[in-house]
């Protein structure tokens, strides 16, 4: 049969004995894509308040972009989740059933409340005044649209600009909280499993936002470099040189937050130890050790350091920055893959392993993966081209920032 | 203005309060009785019955029947992926090796593969959900689709799951799995519709040597509570506290 073909096809793989139930992992990429593009939001996120709250100003020429990419890829974060469930269709349940226990069921909250409230709000009292004179010089669709997305509020006295900034300020001092909420509540998901001896640790919520900030700064970076690129400017290399140092940081952070995390496991050596170093030595050599710990990880993190006693030419800086964004980005991948496909493959009885192939098509197979990965660019593309960061009025600006 | 003698004794009574507060809390906490592990945890208010299982290791021959009957009785996949109830063979070698199996969860019985002469110790252990009363799978469930019924049954409400399988990653026991054509989450019902006529769990039934009883925990006359007396039971995994209502007796620490 058919149907059946993968899992007789994995049960002749088992290594050792799992439980029978255990032979097909019940989680698959859609759930390595949900706290992977999360936690870009939550980065994404984090990098744009340095600038406005903490006003680290060299970020300023990001701080637009950082806010229209997390919103993008907010819009699409839920996606692998509502796809990789046996009823789709029943999803609206989380909403209405709330489940105080169940650190799944707070996720509609969160989402609603850091999507509706935190960045839409953000993004509105930044661009507000920029669309009353966008609506006025702009013809047809794009008109009608920026009318309507001021909602009729089309005061734009210096007092209203400088009250919109204040609100805005309001907003991402929430948003803040939020955003490490919005992340750290995802590896509760994986943290509060008691029976998962790889997820269950305290450190599972605070790894995960470390690792969020890393992955959103990166792709920021990225984002920022090929923009400027696409659209012929110069890039701004005070600022690109700036992200790089948060991400350096970030970096640090969660290299020795999730060393500690190992180290405490292999000085605890409790009954899982040794499945788990099985699992690491073993079916997560490549993804673990390869993937995240030293492409993603060691190599962008020394070269980092490097680069803050000595800066070559800034064309090789780029090249540099290039390459390691996306090594960080693909190492953060395979963390959410270390721990959402390698926390299943051992069984819970802890004598042995089962097997895990990627399929390509299907809900959850490859190129359903890739594709929620470049649909968060098309959204993003869509929101530059309706939202011009470089259009944005200096002059609004300069009488909001007035005294 | 309150006068210095007012001041001490208003001092004195929020002292004497406070002392008794203290004092309640902790004679609270000590004089709390422990629950014996008999219960792995409280057993809820209520009246009614509490069901838990017990099975005797020492009567299992691993013939596969109860297996047999559950996928039988309870519309189970027949595929060998999908269990509601299955046995595994527990082989402790001479050098202390440990080879567990359960090819088909054991329904079409076993043979052992391991020579007499190496053999130290051979058992089977037919397994399912435990009923836990601190049930994880209950703790997780976003929408409230599985839940524990006044009987201590732990149930999931199919018209009501969404098939996160949030639950199927937090039982410790796998005893649950994703229907392939519900694709909603299936396990042990500890048979409830053949309990609601007043008849047997199957496997109880089917079983020919009389390792697995079932029955009410609170009914101290009954055989399930003289089981447990008269034997030294213990639970899977007990350090993870899920409340397990399923006690073995002659348990080995190697099986988990
Ligand atoms: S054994 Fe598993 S499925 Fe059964 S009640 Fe306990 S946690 Fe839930
Ligand atoms: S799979 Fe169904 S029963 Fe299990 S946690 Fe999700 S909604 Fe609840």
């Amino acid at each position: 049969m058919k149907e059946f073909d993968h899992l007789y096809d994995a049960l002749s793989k088992v290594d050792g004995f799992i439980y029978p139930n255990e032979i097909e992992l019940s989680w698959s990429l859609g759930i390595v894509l949900y706290p992977y593009i999360t936690g870009l939001v939550a980065g994404a996120f984090i990098l744009a308040s340095l600038n406005r709250v903490f006003n680290v100003k060299a970020l300023k020429p990001t701080y637009v972009i950082s806010l229209l990419t997390a919103l993008a890829f907010m819009l699409v974060a839920t996606m692998p989740l509502i796809t990789h469930l046996g009823k789709p269709f029943r999803f609206y349940e989380i909403m209405i059933t709330p489940h105080l226990t169940s650190a799944m069921a707070i996720f509609g909250f969160v989402y609603i409340w850091y999507l509706m409230v935190v960045l839409l709000l953000e993004i509105w009292y930044d661009y507000r005044a920029d669309m009353v004179i966008w609506a006025k010089e702009s013809k047809g669709l794009k008109k009608i649209m920026y009318k309507i997305l001021t909602l009729g509020i089309t005061d734009i006295s210096p007092k209203a600009l400088k009250l919109d900034k204040k609100l805005g300020y309001i907003v991402t001092v929430i948003g803040i909280p939020s955003a490490f909420l919005l992340h750290g509540y995802v590896g509760f998901i994986f943290g509060s499993v008691k029976a998962n001896p790889w997820w269950s640790t305290v450190m599972m919520p605070v790894i995960f936002l470390f690792s969020a900030m890393v992955s959103g700064i990166a792709l920021v970076m990225l984002v920022y470099m090929l923009l400027s690129y696409i659209r012929k400017v110069k890039l701004d290399m005070l600022a690109v040189d700036t992200i790089a140092k948060f991400l350096f940081y970030a970096l640090i952070i969660d290299f020795v937050l999730e060393g500690l995390d190992q180290v405490h496991r292999i000085y605890e050596a409790e009954e899982s130890f040794e499945i788990i170093s099985l699992l690491v030595s073993g079916k997560l050599n490549i993804t673990l050790l390869i993937m995240q710990v030293s492409l993603g990880m060691l190599v962008p993190m020394v070269t980092l350091a490097v680069l803050q006693f000595y800066k070559p030419k800034a064309k090789i800086r780029q090249i540099i920055y290039l390459t390691i964004g996306t090594l960080v980005l693909v190492g953060i991948f395979f963390m959410r893959w270390n721990v959402v496909i390698g926390g299943q493959l051992f069984s819970k009885s802890f004598y042995g392993f089962t097997s895990f192939k990627l399929g390509l098509i299907g809900m959850e197979g490859a190129l359903m993966g890739i594709f929620w990965l470049i649909i968060p660019f098309v959204i993003l593309g869509f929101l530059l081209w309706l939202f011009p960061p470089w259009k944005k009025s200096k002059e609004l600006e300069s009488i909001a920032d007035s005294d | 203005m309150k006068t210095k003698k007012e001041e001490k004794k208003s001092r004195r009574e929020f002292l004497k309060a406070a002392g008794i507060g203290i004092g309640g809390v902790f004679a609270a906490t000590v004089l709390q009785p422990f629950t014996a592990v008999l219960y792995a945890s409280k057993e809820p208010e209520g009246a009614g019955p509490w069901y838990g299982i017990a099975i005797d290791i020492e009567k299992c021959i691993g013939c596969g029947s109860c297996a047999r009957a559950c996928k039988n009785e309870n519309d189970v996949p027949r595929e060998p992926f999908y269990f509601r109830s299955w046995v595994e063979q527990y082989t402790i070698k001479n050098d202390g090796e440990i080879k567990v199996e359960s090819p088909n969860g054991g329904i079409d019985g076993f043979t052992q593969s391991v020579p007499d002469e190496d053999i130290f110790k051979s058992f089977f252990v037919p397994k399912m959900c435990n009923h836990c009363s601190q049930a994880p799978c209950v703790q997780v469930c976003p929408v409230g689709a599985t839940f524990e019924t006044d009987d201590g049954i732990v149930l999931v409400d199919q018209n009501y799951c969404i098939g996160c399988r949030y639950c199927v990653q937090a039982c410790p026991y796998g005893a649950r799995y994703v229907h392939p054509e519900k694709n909603v989450v299936d396990k042990c019902t500890l048979c409830y519709h053949r309990l609601k006529k007043g008849l047997n769990p199957a496997c109880m039934d089917a079983c020919p040597t009389g390792a697995r009883i079932f029955g009410d925990l609170r009914d101290k006359e009954g055989e399930l509570f003289k089981f447990l007396k008269e034997h030294t039971c213990h639970v899977l995994k007990s350090h993870l506290n899920t409340g397990s209502k399923l006690f073995y007796n002659s348990l080995n620490q190697e099986v988990r």
